[in-house]
């Protein structure tokens, strides 16, 4: 009797976990195949399955109906998303380093205003943002997004590394001070390479934040030939009346695919990033 | 003799420190306390970008407050928004974690295909997905139809089409899953078990222990989902444009519309603090009612 019960009761987790499943993949499947499919088969038809399977979609689609393909908006989006990873990470682990392991005069006071700024809302500060940058000059390029990478304004990243450097004993920084090394020095040789994991995930992160993001891109970016992808696609549904949307789809498709295969490489490091640090993804 | 000690308290390799957080203090000062600071003075201005900001008082806010037709119904969409997805996205991401959270063969996979649309966060391309499926004649209204049950205007009138948003915002629940089930993994075993030894059935374990013990990281949850979900601009922005009859139109488009489309910067700034003034609100009304129902297991010191 109870061992029945208890069979039952797994058979029902496990169709509520499918049927959830399905609802999760089923959108992004249905993405694939509308790439193949035309706009009479797009709406109202039920089947999932399209038609044909011409690849005309993705061709068409990647030539782009401007001046541009979307090879060019894909370099454009790499070019934007690729430097400020790095840059982001670079500045955080040091900042981090400097609270982590240094008593300097107001260490407190200072910790305090970045856990403040952990919840300084986006919102409030984009518009004298967007005037700063124009008064240098720095509208449609790529400065915008650079800029507070290199300058560590990310408070999530800088806590996330600061808690796991907290995690490395300090007496292997003090055994390279005796052996001669500067600080920067036992950063690079002691601290870097146990710290590697911990930046990849923050890096990860970044990365897919800086290429979903579209506000910045929208109000920073003007010219089509630096639009990133989000921009391109965004103008591709209110350029003309009758939208392809096979197309649209084959465009939507291929450009999550580099997050689709990043997630598949790297699942380890996103789920330890989430599950240590608290970040949302 | 006792000031002596406490001057030679820096070594002369703690100074150190600030030239690695340098850079830090530089953006700190530069992109996020002279902006913040700024927008507030902007708000009590007439700034409009090409001209010099001069000082108008309140007048923004009594606009706002008394006689501008879109902010109360933005305001509102805001709200709405607001309370239907942290909720919905929490109560969905326990659920699913707490269903997980048993020996389940293949976790892996599973953790990874609810993971998915977590990854495309609010990417336009997921929008442009959503604004299809939904469409009158869209792939929904198709599955809808063959289950024999009514057609939904999913985008077409104004409440449903603010819940057509919330649902891409929900269904974009894993990362929260995966913060929830790493929190469940965390909770002692022989709790359950002295638990079931008193008597204490599933569901009040879940209550009594489970709820509980998990319940700083939910807390967390909370305010930066909220934080977020006050914020929000792309799904409304891509899937429906705000509309229709401006039934999806969060304060974060409001915003964005006076600023970069009509460049009344002065107006948007008192805007953007409408929403930082929500945000706050929010957060201490959680600090204050969750004081007390939130367990941690140092005592809350670290």
């Amino acid at each position: 009797m109870g061992k029945r019960k208890k069979r039952l009761n797994k058979i029902i987790l496990y169709i509520v976990i499918a049927a959830v499943g399905v609802v999760m993949v089923y959108p992004v499947i249905w993405m694939f195949l509308a790439a193949f499919k035309t706009n009479s088969e797009i709406f109202g038809s039920l089947k999932l399955l399209p038609g044909s399977w011409s690849p005309d979609a993705f061709i068409k689609g990647w030539q782009g109906t401007g001046k541009y393909t979307f090879g060019k908006y894909f370099i454009n989006t790499f070019l934007i998303v690729v430097p400020t990873t790095l840059f982001t990470v670079g500045s955080c682990a040091l900042v981090a380093y400097g609270f982590a392991r240094f008593k300097f005069p107001g260490k407190k006071f200072l910790f305090a205003v970045l856990i403040a700024t952990l919840m300084l809302p986006n919102t409030v500060i984009i518009i004298p943002r967007y005037t700063l940058f124009n008064k240098f000059g720095w509208l449609n390029t790529y400065l915008p997004f650079y800029v507070p990478a290199l300058l560590a304004c990310f408070p999530f990243f800088i806590y996330m590394l600061l808690q796991f450097m907290r995690g490395i004993p300090r007496e292997l920084d003090e055994s390279a001070y005796i052996d001669g090394c500067g600080t920067f020095r036992t950063f690079r040789s002691i601290l870097f390479p146990l710290l590697k994991p911990a930046m990849f995930s923050a890096g990860l992160f970044q990365f897919l934040w800086t290429y979903n993001d579209f506000f910045n891109s929208l109000i920073y970016i003007n010219s089509v030939d630096k639009y990133p992808l989000s921009l391109a696609l965004r103008t591709a549904i209110d350029s003309d009346a009758n939208v392809q949307w096979g197309q649209i789809m084959a465009m939507a498709f291929v450009s999550v695919l580099p997050l689709i295969i990043l997630f598949f490489v790297a699942q380890k490091y996103f789920v330890e990033g989430i599950a240590t640090s608290g970040l949302k993804g | 003799m006792k000031k002596k000690t406490k001057v030679k308290k820096y070594r002369r390799i703690d100074y150190m420190g600030l030239v690695y957080i340098a850079p830090w203090l530089l953006g700190f000062l530069l992109l996020q306390l002279y902006p913040f600071l700024s927008s507030l003075f902007y708000s009590f201005t007439d700034y409009q970008f090409f001209n010099e900001p001069s000082f108008v008082g309140l007048k923004n806010y009594i606009k706002l407050f008394t006689t501008d037709p879109e902010f109360y119904n933005s305001l509102k969409v805001t709200i709405v928004y607001t309370l239907y997805t942290v909720p919905g996205k929490l109560m969905m991401a326990l659920f699913i974690a707490v269903l997980l959270n048993k020996n389940i063969k293949r976790i892996g996979l599973i953790r990874t295909i609810y993971y998915l649309p977590s990854l495309f966060g609010g990417s336009v391309a997921v929008a442009i997905l959503w604004k299809l499926l939904f469409m009158d004649d869209g792939a929904i209204n198709n599955i809808l139809l063959t289950l024999h049950l009514p057609k939904v205007q999913w985008l077409g009138n104004s409440s449903t089409a603010l819940m057509t948003i919330c649902l891409l915002e929900i269904w974009q629940f894993g990362s929260s899953m995966v913060m929830f089930l790493a929190a469940l993994k965390q909770v002692p075993a022989s709790l359950y078990e002295a638990a079931s030894l008193d008597g204490a059935g599933k569901v009040k374990s879940f209550f009594h222990i489970t709820l509980p013990q998990i319940s700083p990281i939910i807390f967390f949850n909370i305010i930066m989902q909220t934080i977020t979900a006050l914020q929000n601009f792309t799904s409304s922005f891509v899937v429906t444009g705000g509309g229709p009859n401006k039934g999806t139109y969060v304060l974060g488009m409001k915003l964005y519309t006076d600023a970069f489309t009509y460049f009344k910067m002065g107006y948007a700034s008192a805007t953007s603090w409408v929403i930082f003034g929500l945000i706050l609100v929010v957060t201490l009304l959680l600090f204050r009612f969750s004081s007390g129902k939130v367990y941690y297991e140092d005592g809350g010191d670290f």
